[in-house]
């Protein structure tokens, strides 16, 4: 299966690694995984904060540079869910209309389309060197807006040697929300403490989660605070296991 | 000890907490400051939400009825003039007056006047959140008339001069403790703390009052168009009491609240018990049809409805319609993450919470209330939660545009301008990520050494900065990107 791998602009800068080991699990599942130069951001950033323009001048060039009829996987659950669920909205009545109606139909979140499309069949044996204890947290607009909630927990199942413990309150919002995040610091903060004392009660070597934007502002607070918590994409504590087999 | 009268002038000082001039980020920060007030709001809407999730369950097909509820609140809203011309003129032919206010100032006007007509010296009201809106005791006092909550709730905050910090449970913000030491300063005694002494306390005060009053003021859950009667729900009775003991009942009803039949009735209120406290029914559902017949020994001598537009009518015909939609159930709010930090008053004197961030903008035209659009991180919890299937955080991103539009400063659209003409193209981004990976080194240097980078800083103070890696993905995928050699790249179409 060709597939084209939309890293999503805060992933390619701030966490190549977890990009790399999305790129190496779906090659392992027996993608040819292609990387496209010109698909820089989804332009959630400006949609978020209103400026429809701005957005849609981002989006355009990931838009125009994903064409074809591979799947798009994202690393973010939430980039998908822009794509899938904002999209359409974004370039209706441009020219671009069918192209993103089209898109938002190709676009797939990692771990939905490996557990889902692929199967973990395709993966072969995961295994962790360590036992590890993880817990996973839900990302918002993935969980609600694209109903993904089972696909990066049955990955995580696959795992040889990780227990996947559940976090008290798995479903609640970390404070990231973009731009809120700067616009409100201390709001934002507040509600992360709770995910971060949650996390600490857990007693979890790792947290797992599929958006990067939630483990950079969960891991960043608890490092603050001066607890520090290991954040994983879920690309990445496979991508490990798998390497050991 | 203090008068009860003197809750409003007093509680100004309290009130002075949140400053309402000011933005959504200072008054945050004075509930931030106060872990006994957020203790409260996340006991209580934790307790809230599992309840709810509870009874929910006792439908037969709960997704269903919450979508049937939302088209018939469409179809209400659809032909809404329709439905208040209806509500109306059956209210008249039972006796009924009905007044249709275009503005706050207009539906205050009406009621006082009534009051002065009536020389009514004490106002019993059940709760309302339209009242709260409109202003109506401040107005009521400035006439000398005495107006005094009888929602539990709603007195212990008139007591403490405050505003409702909820729109179902407006004294959320306030534990046991709080209420006893307010509760003993008006009985000028110390009340013991359990809940059954304080609560016959506020009923033995307020009995006096149903029977003093000249005048009862209501709110109305929802107007029956069909049958020109309108519902009330209480847990407390109070509501029965001031639609029935005074001579003039005053209800207060903004124009959205309509159903069309008695069967659309029981929809909304099967959704609303369950979704404001859990309950499968509340305690007492009231349902009035105007004033005391000839044949019946009670009841008011005049029934007023007024009708309040207020902004609403604006909102009809716009992309934000099914805002209107609401049933006033505050189950947003019992599941937001960020009302779960800062509480009701963070927000607007009115209405809190993702409800309060889309209505308030949307029926008053002020920077403070459109600034609300942004205090939400967008997660969904709210539209999750709505029993009528409300857009809330779709809503919150299009008040955005209008934001971005209107009150955004130079400065963000500079910023937002700037950043999509670097990310509009490989090369524009691929230049930033050379930058983001200098400047991210210098960066946590200097945040290591508490040099404020701007910007930088409204993350750093809270937050550490992650691992800025050597290099982009796409510069370790196809060597562009990084600070080192270019090659060209492989993969592009």
């Amino acid at each position: 299966v060709k597939v084209l791998l939309f890293p999503t602009c805060l992933p390619d800068l701030f966490y190549p690694a977890a990009v790399q080991a999305a790129e190496r699990v779906l090659a392992r599942a027996g993608c040819t995984v292609e990387f496209r130069r010109k698909a820089v951001c989804c332009g959630q950033p400006a949609w978020n904060s209103g400026h429809v323009a701005e957005a849609r001048r981002v989006a355009s060039g990931a838009l125009a540079a994903l064409a074809g009829s591979a799947p798009i996987i994202s690393c973010s659950g939430s980039c998908s869910s822009m794509i899938h669920e904002y999209w359409p909205e974004l370039f209706a009545g441009t020219k671009w209309e069918p192209a993103a109606a089209d898109a938002a139909h190709r676009v797939r979140e990692f771990s939905a389309f490996v557990a889902d499309e692929l199967g973990v069949e395709s993966l072969g044996p995961a295994r962790l060197p360590q036992p590890t204890v993880a817990g996973y947290h839900d990302s918002c607009h993935m969980m609600r807006m694209l109903g993904i909630s089972d696909a990066p927990r049955k990955l995580l199942a696959h795992i040889e040697g990780l227990e996947l413990r559940d976090l008290a309150t798995p479903t609640r919002c970390c404070g990231f929300g973009g731009t809120f995040s700067i616009r409100y610091p201390e709001v934002s903060a507040a509600m992360c403490d709770e995910k971060v004392d949650d996390i600490a009660e857990s007693e979890i070597d790792v947290l797992v989660a599929s958006d990067l934007g939630c483990l950079m502002h969960i891991c960043g607070r608890a490092d603050a605070r001066g607890m520090p918590v290991r954040g994983s994409h879920v690309a990445e504590i496979l991508d490990e296991a798998l390497g050991r087999t | 000890m203090i008068k009860e009268t003197e809750g409003r002038k007093r509680g100004e000082e309290a009130g002075e907490r949140y400053d309402y001039s000011d933005g959504f980020a200072a008054r945050a920060r004075v509930s931030l400051a106060d872990p006994k007030l957020r203790g409260a709001v996340a006991l209580t809407s934790d307790n809230k939400v599992e309840v709810r999730a509870q009874v929910m369950m006792s439908l037969k097909d709960p997704e269903g009825l919450q979508d049937l509820a939302a088209e018939l609140r469409d179809a209400v809203l659809a032909r809404l003039d329709e439905h208040l011309e209806r509500l109306a003129d059956n209210w008249e032919a039972r006796g009924g007056r009905v007044f249709f206010a275009a503005d706050a100032a207009e539906a205050r006007d009406y009621i006082c006047s009534l009051a002065r007509k009536h020389s009514a010296r004490v106002a019993v009201k059940s709760k309302s959140m339209a009242s709260e809106e409109i202003g109506l005791n401040q107005a009521l006092a400035a006439q000398g008339i005495e107006a005094v909550e009888t929602d539990l709730g709603e007195w212990i905050v008139q007591l403490a001069g405050e505003h409702p910090s909820h729109i179902v449970t407006p004294a959320l913000h306030k534990t046991k403790d709080d209420v006893a030491r307010l509760f003993s300063e008006v009985a000028g005694e110390r009340l013991p703390e359990g809940a059954r002494a304080l609560t016959s306390f506020a009923r033995e005060r307020l009995r006096q009052k149903f029977l003093d009053a000249d005048m009862g003021v209501s709110g109305v859950n929802f107007g029956v168009s069909s049958a020109g009667a309108i519902c009330t729900v209480t847990n407390e009775g109070n509501a029965r009491m001031c639609t029935s003991l005074p001579r003039i009942h005053i209800a207060l009803m903004g124009m959205e609240r309509v159903v069309g039949t008695w069967g659309e009735l029981g929809v909304m209120l099967a959704l609303l018990g369950r979704s404001a406290t859990g309950q499968k029914i509340t305690q007492y559902t009231n349902v009035l049809s105007g004033p005391r017949r000839a044949s019946e020994i009670d009841g008011p001598d005049e029934s007023h409805l007024v009708i309040l537009d207020n902004g609403r009518s604006r909102v009809l015909g716009t992309r934000y319609q099914s805002a209107l939609r609401c049933i006033r159930c505050g189950a947003c709010l019992n599941v937001c993450p960020v009302f779960r930090q800062v509480g009701g008053h963070a927000y607007d004197p009115v209405y809190s919470g993702p409800i309060g961030a889309v209505i308030n903008p949307l029926l008053r035209d002020d920077p403070q209330a459109a600034e609300l659009a942004h205090a939400s991180t967008l997660c969904g919890a709210c539209t999750e939660a709505c029993p009528v299937r409300i857009p809330l955080h779709d809503h919150l991103v299009r008040l955005r545009q209008d934001y971005a539009r209107k009150e955004a400063g130079r400065l963000e659209h500079l910023a937002y301008s700037s950043w999509a003409r670097a990310w509009s193209s490989a090369t524009g981004f691929e230049a930033f990520a050379r930058l983001n990976t200098a400047v991210g080194s210098m960066s946590r240097f200097a945040s290591r050494k508490g040099i404020p980078v701007p910007f930088l800083s409204r993350w750093t103070k809270e937050r550490s900065l992650p691992g800025f890696p050597p290099s982009s993905y796409r510069r370790l995928r196809s060597g562009v990107g990084g600070l080192g050699r270019r090659t060209p790249e492989s993969s592009e179409d």
